[in-house]
């Protein structure tokens, strides 16, 4: 058990560490550096942002700095952590740096403003998707071959297939605009959330319900289910204690690559619906070139959902005891 | 082959997957054959300054693709009489040169006429550089009558003849070979037609059907390159991560776990960035930007593949026939590519086209968000935005979202029954509940 939990963590260390060195040498291959691309600046200028943001350094040096605590500077070595006197704390400190376009606000204040309401909106779409998608996918497993279970398949083969702007498009037409129930965009009430919730659910709502329908087949036709019905068990009975618990297995392991697909459909989600969110944030960095942003969100992102999967891994693993610790997989 | 049979016998029950892979079919042969068919020009504007709704005409005479020559007078005709005798003029020394008579159309206002100008229906084969050559010998003939006393030309002087028409260039952005063949066919099949604006048109007034057809070229061929890039790398990853078997086996698979893990979409983003700097060192390299992009979605979507040939090779790398190859003294590379690689044929059918969509879906989503496709070039995805950015309560132009919706809902709705269809067929132990896919 020990073995297995600090296995994953290692494997977890390892994915971070290969994802911050990528960015970092993805980052400083980029020609002339961050502050050449906007506009010529007098050499000294120039000379001087560079010396401010280390880009004069070695790169080994620059590496080091960017991952730890460790302070390079001229003062010796020590801790640092961001405090103000020095402008990379380093990633392990939780500083990703100076946002290059935002002036006077660093990553961790634009993160600090954005990730509620990313994750407000997250949270309820991840909702969204397991309260219409696990009753659907039981109703459908119940109802086997019926039309209802037929109509259910094919909603959720058409919400696996549309792209969420696509649905968004013809919400907005219909809800805002031809029938006025609903904003079309905006932030601040309750009432803004509907579309933007449900747009970003409806693809994960339909792939809920695809797996718990395959998962709850698959339980139905188990010895042990025919037994808890011989036993004179009635039909709710049955599949309220017995079935289910089982039966979801496979939702609870794609939860964590639904939180992946929820984050990145939060990037359109919120371009479409004016969302002051991450994602809208993160987009924009990438077309301004605010590139300390971009990868300081791609990071944040980056962490949430391999810690997200890793978390997954674990819980699914102590919940089905039909998996052993020892061989990972 | 035994097995392509079967599996084609199993896929023929599948009713649904079948109809999609005849309707995806038709979306290819449509886009392969866009310039063949009688659509507006995609591309040529009408600035009419608002989106039209979608009209249930037919089809009309307009001249999308015309060589027009632009004959500027220095002072309006005095009388109509004398307009018309010049027109007449200009008339006969065109067709005299160009042996076709053009359509006259008068610019500037009812009162005063500023200029004339002389349309010829497009020809392929008369490129910009011909056509003012062509401007010039009107010009020159234009002159020679003047002195000669046969034209009078209105306020005296030169008469300025200048080459000012769309061109296949203008009405189609750059045409290939292949494409402007296509064009002929179509002139020579269609002549004037083109249909009405079925779908409407956006609001600098270009036709939304003919964008859309034009689009799916862009879309299909990003879709189609990114999943062949993807299968290359998938396959032979895993076919070697297979084929070693053993501890190197086991390394390069947690590889790809941990990869797994990485939400791609926000690499990708990164990366394109990143490309964007580098945009006249790879145009140099004679790498374009479209290439660049689906060489990115090629790698970020070759994950499952891998997965999925490396776990066949496993098995197959166990049979007896690969055993004997090997006892026979074949290399490994002959085994690889010779014994295990034609087994592995419906497997990576059924993932190609699985990825497909995947990829699709990334152009998409890319092009929306303004990383994608770019602007003289369009693509569903491009569409879509387009029409999202359009939409406002003052005037709702429902038909641009639902143009693009209808042509990327459709085809991905296709591929992901044709893909499953497939897979239940040729790949019965992974059922489409239970496989596992992140986004």
């Amino acid at each position: 058990m020990t073995r297995f939990l600090v296995r994953r963590a290692l494997w977890f260390a390892f994915t971070l560490w290969l994802v911050v060195s990528l960015s970092f040498v993805l980052m400083r291959s980029v020609r002339g550096g961050p502050f050449s691309a906007e506009r010529a600046l007098h050499p000294s200028i120039e000379r001087s942002l560079e010396a401010r943001y280390h880009l004069d350094w070695p790169l080994w040096k620059q590496y080091l700095q960017y991952l730890g605590p460790l302070d390079w500077g001229e003062h010796g070595h020590r801790w640092a952590g961001g405090d103000g006197a020095h402008p990379y704390g380093g990633i392990l400190a939780l500083d990703l740096g100076p946002s290059f376009k935002y002036r006077d606000f660093s990553v961790d204040d634009i993160l600090a403003q954005s990730v509620p309401i990313s994750a407000t909106l997250g949270a309820l779409a991840l909702l969204v998707a397991l309260v219409l998608g696990l009753p659907a996918g039981i109703l459908a497993a119940v109802k086997r071959g019926t039309w209802l279970d037929l109509a259910l398949r094919c909603t959720a083969t058409l919400g696996i297939a549309l792209p969420n702007f696509v649905i968004a498009g013809l919400l907005v037409l219909a809800f805002a605009f031809g029938l006025g129930l609903l904003p079309p965009a905006g932030w601040g009430e309750p009432r803004h959330l509907v579309l933007p919730a449900f747009v970003l659910g409806a693809p994960f709502a339909a792939y809920v319900a695809r797996l718990t329908r395959a998962g709850m087949l698959e339980v139905l036709s188990q010895d042990y289910i025919r037994t808890a019905r011989a036993k004179g068990l009635s039909a709710r009975t049955v599949l309220v204690r017995h079935a289910l618990r089982a039966g979801i297995l496979p939702v609870v392991s794609y939860l964590g690559p639904a939180t992946a697909g929820i984050l990145s459909g939060s990037l359109v989600v919120e371009k479409i619906f004016a969302i002051p969110g991450l994602g809208a944030h993160f987009v924009n960095s990438a077309l301004n070139r605010d590139y300390t942003l971009a990868m300081g969100v791609t990071l944040f992102y980056t962490v949430l959902v391999v810690a997200l999967n890793t978390l997954v891994d674990v819980v699914y693993t102590l919940l089905d005891p039909r998996i052993e610790l020892g061989t990972s997989a | 082959m035994r097995l392509a049979r079967a599996a084609w016998r199993r896929l023929r029950r599948e009713r649904a997957a079948l109809a999609c892979l005849v309707f995806l079919l038709g979306i290819a042969l449509v886009a392969l054959l866009a310039p063949l068919l009688p659509l507006c020009s995609p591309v040529a504007l009408a600035l009419s300054g608002e989106p039209r709704p979608p009209e249930a005409v037919l089809g009309n005479q307009a001249w999308p693709q015309r060589v027009s020559l632009r004959f500027e007078l220095f002072e309006s005709p005095r009388s109509r009489e004398s307009l018309v005798r010049l027109e007449r003029t200009l008339l006969d020394l065109v067709r005299g040169i160009a042996g076709e008579t053009p359509r006259v159309f008068r610019l500037g206002t009812g009162v005063e006429i500023r200029a004339l100008e002389l349309a010829l229906l497009y020809r392929p084969e008369l490129d910009p550089a011909r056509g003012s050559d062509l401007a010039a010998r009107v010009a020159s003939e234009l002159a020679r009558a003047s002195q000669d006393g046969k034209l009078r030309i209105p306020g005296g002087g030169d008469a300025r003849v200048t080459f000012a028409g769309l061109t296949a260039q203008d009405a189609y952005g750059p045409l290939g070979r292949f494409d402007r063949w296509l064009l002929r066919q179509r002139l020579a099949l269609f002549g004037f037609f083109q249909t009405g604006h079925w779908l409407g048109t956006d609001a600098k007034g270009r036709d939304l059907l003919a964008r859309c057809v034009f689009g799916s070229r862009v879309s299909l061929s990003v879709a189609l390159a990114g999943a062949l890039v993807s299968l290359l790398v998938g396959v032979t990853y895993g076919a070697l991560a297979g084929y070693s078997g053993g501890r190197t086996d086991e390394r390069l698979m947690r590889l790809v776990d941990v990869l797994y893990a990485i939400p791609f979409l926000f690499v990708v983003i990164f990366v394109l960035t990143l490309l964007n700097e580098y945009r006249s060192e790879l145009a140099r390299l004679g790498i374009g930007r479209m290439s660049a992009f689906f060489v990115v979605l090629g790698l970020v979507t070759w994950l499952t593949m891998a997965r999925v040939v490396r776990g066949q090779v496993l098995v197959l790398r166990q049979q007896e026939f690969v055993q004997a190859a090997r006892v026979l003294g074949a290399s490994h590379a002959r085994i690889l590519l010779v014994h295990v690689l034609p087994h592995l044929l419906g497997l990576v059918v059924v993932y190609l086209t699985l990825t497909l969509p995947s990829v699709m879906l990334y152009e998409a989503f890319l092009s929306f968000l303004g990383l994608g496709v770019e602007a003289p070039q369009v693509s569903w995805g491009l569409l879509a935005a387009d029409a999202l950015d359009a939409l406002n309560p003052l005037r709702t132009a429902w038909w641009l979202v639902l143009g693009p919706a209808l042509f990327l809902g459709s085809t991905l709705l296709a591929l992901n029954v044709l893909g499953d269809g497939l897979r239940d067929a040729l790949d019965p132990r992974a059922r489409s509940g239970a496989s596992r896919s992140g986004a």
